[in-house]
């Protein structure tokens, strides 16, 4: 193996094992720093494949916002479940059956798919960054989903206020 | 380098551990991180194939920055909803949030 390809794999050794303990995991406090490490590896795995600011992104939305946001959601709620109760209920082995039949058909599939050989096209320019800047607010590409992604956000943080806040006040 | 292969094998996994956590657990929170796993395999797969199969053109990072405000949405709305289930019934487990049954 070259040194990338012993640098992907460690890299997705981590993103699957600790997945592996995000939904294994008894603790639910445990189960989100296991979710941190992963996105984490998720995030390495985007600077492996060259996409810089996708990697800088997953950190500051997924581990700084979402991460965080998982945690307080587990303080607040955390009076029960929180010592090794059980975590599945009485029928998890039948998603565990279907999970695994799924990655048996995906991974089939990908075997059958025709090799796109193991070197990647060369980037387009030296700035990624500035191509997608230009892609996500230029009017022939996808300037009218960028406006509709950040109304659904404004709409989806004023509705998780309306939501959470208390209505007795 | 890498094969491509490997980045869709990767994901591909990581889509079915999120799917047996959102199926098999009973929090919700923990139903939520499955979800987070489901969203962070699909926006792989798409950084992946624009990286291999299209560079020039940036739909695939653009669909991935789609999904990450997708998912931020998500993750809002969903806890808003487990707090507001919790200071109504004491409870997060999924199956006991039984408020619409007739």
């Amino acid at each position: 193996m070259t040194i990338p390809q012993v640098i992907f794999v460690v890299i997705a050794a981590v993103v699957l094992v600790s997945a592996v303990r995000v939904v294994a995991s008894r603790n639910i406090v445990h189960a989100a720093l296991w979710l941190i490490l992963s996105l984490f590896g998720v995030a390495a795995l985007f600077a492996v494949l060259e996409a810089g600011f996708m990697a800088v992104v997953q950190v500051v939305i997924y581990v700084g916002a979402i991460a965080t946001l998982i945690i307080f959601a587990i303080m607040l709620t955390r009076r029960e479940m929180r010592e090794g109760g059980l975590q599945t209920h009485r029928w998890w082995p039948l998603p565990a059956l279907l999970a695994m039949a799924l990655f048996a058909g995906l991974a089939w599939l990908l075997g059958s798919l025709p090799g796109t050989g193991a070197t990647p096209p060369a980037l387009a320019g030296d700035d990624s960054v500035l191509l997608l800047g230009q892609a996500l607010l230029s009017p022939e590409h996808y300037v009218l989903p960028f406006e509709v992604a950040s109304v659904l956000l404004l709409a989806a943080l004023v509705g998780a206020i309306v939501i959470a806040g208390d209505s007795r006040k | 380098m890498v094969p491509l292969s490997w980045y869709l094998i990767v994901a591909a996994a990581l889509f079915c551990l999120g799917l047996y956590g959102v199926l098999a657990r009973r929090n919700s929170v923990a139903i939520l991180m499955g979800i987070e796993l489901m969203l962070n395999a699909v926006n792989l797969n798409l950084v992946a194939f624009w990286r291999y199969l299209e560079p020039a053109r940036m739909s695939g990072q653009v669909f991935a920055v789609m999904v990450f405000a997708v998912a931020a949405a998500e993750a809002a709305v969903g806890l808003a909803l487990i707090i507001s289930l919790y200071r109504l019934r004491r409870t997060v487990v999924a199956d006991e949030a039984d408020l619409l049954r007739g």
